[in-house]
């Protein structure tokens, strides 16, 4: 089944002829519970099809779990910092839903809309990670997926800088120094501001969302209940009566049906999406405690490439033999600044055009949303309109002495 | 630079003019989507049924304007029904209260018009001992009658209500009758003096108003009294269960020792049911007597034989079970309505809240794109919590019906029971004169035996013999009440 936020479809020319356009389209389906008891667990069959040169094949299927897609999320957070990764649908808290139709209906659709937004992104599609996750056989995606657990995931590099961030920390708070260096740029300012509001009101119109599902089951339900209560009444009365009692007993227990139905669709296609906007949100967040750490790491590397650069020039005045090992670490730390304020400033350039591209996709996601909103709300109505409006020429032939 | 795509299915825009394009695009699959949605509500103009009107056009008016230009805050503001439906459905003008299936009844009943308005606090003139007491409320009742046109217009409290229900029951045992209003002791105290006096003034008019549509009721001499004497009502009023209680508990020692005139049930007694804390003795032998009716061998001698009547009886029971389950569901389904067309409205609030803060902070123009459209969701949202507001108050006046027919059917359920009151009545009655032939007999065999006879003995016969007098007579009236309450259920019947 395609999702309606897929790409469009393929192109009809044949994949090898050189001006076919590129395209990658990909496909999540298919879900099976495998495994027994707490290790059990839901798997999705990965459909790629493309006529791109780095993919080996036309169409391309794997089998694929919740968690090998979070280790593509989490490795395309550390690669590409700066852009908003598409937000992953949640983790089960609770055991016994896990395995409700509805719960993994919902996450399958989650996880086609986040493998599709990777693969139509302009960067991130061209991840080697994506193409690992699409294409390698079961067995190295879980050697592949057990490899980035804990600290073991983490290279030399990586983890002299998470000490050193420990060690400047604390040496600040000896110092008593004020609070870490932050950015002073207004309009980022403003942006972090709007994001952190956007939150919380996105927040409480999902809340809103799913209580409006909640209530289409009750009222759809309780209608159902109404109508056998009423068809029972029915029973006792006489004849003609008691067939337009049981005629609106049966409209009512069939109001109940679409309003569960409408509940169904109002869950998928206007909560769902909602409860996706707050999660590119908190992913937007995520970036931004990216862009933090970058900038603060450039701040602390440019300050000590100065100290060092100042203690050269002193050593170098005094014509001291330390002064040749000291411009070699100064050379050294120049290259680290230089390198440091490079990922700051990539971060930055690619966080402004994330930011349109977010804006945009996000008014046409919420567009549809929307749209569909209103669709399923005046089909109901109308069918509610229907029902009750066929009943009333029955009511009249029975008694005429009613009237409206 | 160009824009990134937008990959939603509704076709690639070029590359130039994004957001405009966008727009129209989108613009112009909502239109298609709603116009198709909607062209099937377009028909359907019944007068009856004037009703979905106001649901397609708001949608259609809320979404084909999105891009011309936001809908006002102003637009969220309106009442759906009032035009439609030609009359607020507030005020119960009981000429127009025809979801009473009796009305071909109504055309027949002696009073033209029943209302009950103006209600106003006077003060009691004895101060009583409860501080704050010693004031209530009076309701100006306004009748017309039928036939000669005049106008009556009397002030009564609610009390003369409870005397006037508590007459009428006693004086039409076995008839159908309507129950009254109830009394509402705690929630007189609790509710909001305004909310509450203004329900008790609809359901005494409610009230009035069914017995005077009743065949027999409708034209009683103590409806008509209510209605029309002025000043105090001047039919007797009920004492309350204190002093019943006391009166009866000095009777029974006297019922119980002497045989003088309290031992037994006068004539005028027997055709009223025995009335609780007073009639003490009478009381336990009914008692006995159903016991022995239960549990006793020998058949009493007078039965409920009809059998058309017991099959109804059944049915009766079973029809007030249906409407009790039926009556519990329309009120979980009006509570449920009530609760989608909140969460709607909350809905809304919320959307609109985002709408505000994005038009705020907006950057991009897609911001206000996207606000734009949330606004004109919050503003249909709220208009459907709306509708729905205006639903639920329908819906529970026509439900109503069902909670009224319940309370009828404690009417049925009052006069079936005094039917087998008076039934027991008379069972008992017999029985006691039965026992009462018994002792003559062993007096007169005992004082037989004596020579000359036994003057105390004999004097013992005389009051029994007098005794057994008055208890037949009193037998005899028992069971012309009891075949007049078998009459008037035949009269009911049609």
């Amino acid at each position: 089944m395609i999702s309606p936020r897929s790409p469009p479809g393929s192109s009809s020319q044949s994949p090898r002829s050189p001006s076919a356009p590129p395209f990658l389209s990909v496909t999540v389906t298919d879900p099976v519970k495998l495994g027994n008891g707490v290790q059990a667990y839901i798997s999705y069959r990965v459909i790629t099809k493309t006529n791109l040169p780095e993919y080996q094949g036309p169409e391309k299927i794997v089998i694929r779990r919740y968690s090998d897609f979070v280790w593509l999320h989490d490795r395309l957070a550390e690669k590409y910092r700066g852009i908003f990764i598409p937000p992953l649908p949640e983790k089960s808290a609770v055991e016994k839903f896990r395995f409700s139709a509805e719960f993994i209906e919902m996450r399958r659709q989650a996880l086609d809309i986040f493998i599709n937004r990777i693969a139509s992104h302009p960067q991130l599609k061209q991840s080697e990670d994506l193409r690992t996750f699409l294409q390698e056989d079961e067995e190295t995606m879980e050697r592949a997926r057990s490899q980035e657990t804990g600290i073991f995931k983490k290279k030399p590099a990586d983890l002299i800088q998470i000490f050193k961030d420990v060690q400047s920390k604390v040496s600040d708070v000896v110092l008593g120094k004020e609070k870490p260096v932050e950015e002073s740029n207004p309009e980022y300012e403003k942006l972090k501001h709007y994001i952190f509001e956007l939150e919380d009101h996105l927040a409480e119109a999902q809340r809103q969302a799913y209580r409006l599902v909640k209530r289409h089951r009750e009222l759809g339900q309780s209608l159902s209940d109404f109508g056998k209560a009423i068809k029972l009444l029915g029973a006792c009365e006489g004849d003609s009566l008691g067939k337009v009692f049981a005629d609106l007993g049966s409209k009512s227990e069939l109001l109940s049906i679409k309003l569960q139905k409408e509940a169904h669709n109002l869950l998928m296609n206007f909560e769902e999406p909602l409860k996706d906007y707050v999660r590119a949100v908190q992913s937007i967040k995520a970036t931004m405690v990216d862009r933090a750490n970058a900038f603060r790491q450039q701040c602390e590397l440019a300050e000590t490439t100065k100290l060092k650069e100042i203690n050269l020039d002193k050593l170098m005045l005094m014509r001291s033999e330390k002064a040749m090992e000291a411009e070699i670490e100064y050379k050294e730390l120049k290259a680290e600044s230089e390198e440091a304020t490079r990922r700051f400033e990539t971060i930055v350039k690619l966080m402004s055009e994330e930011m349109v591209r977010f804006q945009e996709q996000k008014t046409a996601d919420l567009g549809l949303a929307f749209h569909e909103f209103a669709k399923g709300q005046a089909k109901l109505a109308n069918e509610i309109a229907d029902a009750w409006r066929s009943l009333v020429p029955k009511l009249d032939a029975c008694s005429p002495s009613l009237c409206s | 630079m160009m824009g990134p795509e937008t990959h939603l299915g509704f076709g690639s825009p070029p590359r130039e003019k994004m957001e405009s394009l966008v727009l129209s695009d989108v613009a112009s699959d909502y239109r298609s989507a709603m116009s198709s949605s909607l062209s099937a509500v377009v028909d359907g103009c019944d007068p009856l049924l004037s009703l979905p009107s106001p649901l397609s056009t708001s949608a259609a008016a809320s979404s084909s304007s999105s891009f011309v230009d936001p809908p006002s805050y102003a637009d969220v503001v309106f009442s759906p029904l009032d035009s439609q439906n030609g009359a607020a459905p507030d005020r119960p003008s009981l000429r127009r209260d025809s979801s009473s299936p009796r009305s071909d009844r109504a055309a027949a009943s002696e009073y033209a018009k029943i209302t009950v308005s103006d209600p106003q606090k006077e003060q009691d003139a004895v101060n009583s001992l409860v501080p704050g007491g010693g004031t209530y409320v009076t309701y100006l009742i306004t009748s017309r009658t039928r036939a000669g046109g005049a106008e009556f217009r009397v002030r009564r409290r609610f009390r003369d209500v409870v005397t006037l229900a508590d007459r009428l029951a006693e004086a039409y045992r076995g008839y159908f009758i309507q129950p009254r209003p109830d009394k509402n002791v705690v929630e007189s105290q609790v509710m909001q003096k305004h909310e509450f006096v203004e329900q008790r003034r609809s359901a005494i008019e409610k009230y009035l108003w069914r017995l005077s549509v009743h065949p027999v009721i409708g034209k009683s001499e103590e409806l008509r009294a209510f209605l029309q004497a002025q000043g105090k009502l001047p039919l007797p009023t009920s004492t309350d269960v204190a002093s019943r209680m006391l009166d009866g508990a000095v009777r029974l020692p006297k019922q119980l020792f002497g045989e003088g005139p309290a031992g037994y049930v006068t004539p005028q007694d027997a055709v009223q049911p025995a009335k609780g804390g007073r009639d003490l003795l009478r009381i336990f032998k009914e008692l006995k007597q159903s016991v022995a009716n239960d549990w006793g061998v020998a058949k009493p001698p007078v039965v409920e034989e009809d059998k058309e009547f017991l099959e109804r009886k059944e049915k009766m029971q079973d029809l007030e079970q249906q409407l009790s389950m039926a009556s519990q569901q329309a009120e979980v389904l009006v509570k449920a309505q009530q609760d989608i067309g909140e969460t709607m409205g909350q809905l809304g609030l919320a959307f609109i809240k985002l709408t505000k803060f994005e038009t705020e902070e907006a950057i991009y123009n897609s911001q206000r794109v996207r606000a734009t459209d949330a606004k004109c969701l919050a503003t249909a949202a709220v208009k459907a919590s709306r509708l729905y507001r205006e639903l639920n108050a329908q819906t529970v006046k026509h439900l109503d019906t069902l909670h009224e027919y319940l309370g009828l059917m404690l009417a049925v359920q009052g006069a079936f029971s005094d039917r087998a009151s008076a039934l027991l009545t008379v069972q008992t009655l017999m029985s006691d004169l039965t026992s009462l032939h018994t002792r003559i007999d062993k007096l007169e065999a005992a004082s037989s035996k004596i020579f000359g006879g036994d003057r105390s003995r004999m004097r013992k016969v005389e009051e029994l013999k007098e005794t057994i007098r008055v208890t037949e007579d009193a037998k005899c009236c028992a069971l012309r009440e009891y075949e007049r309450i078998k009459e008037s259920y035949l009269l009911w019947l049609c």
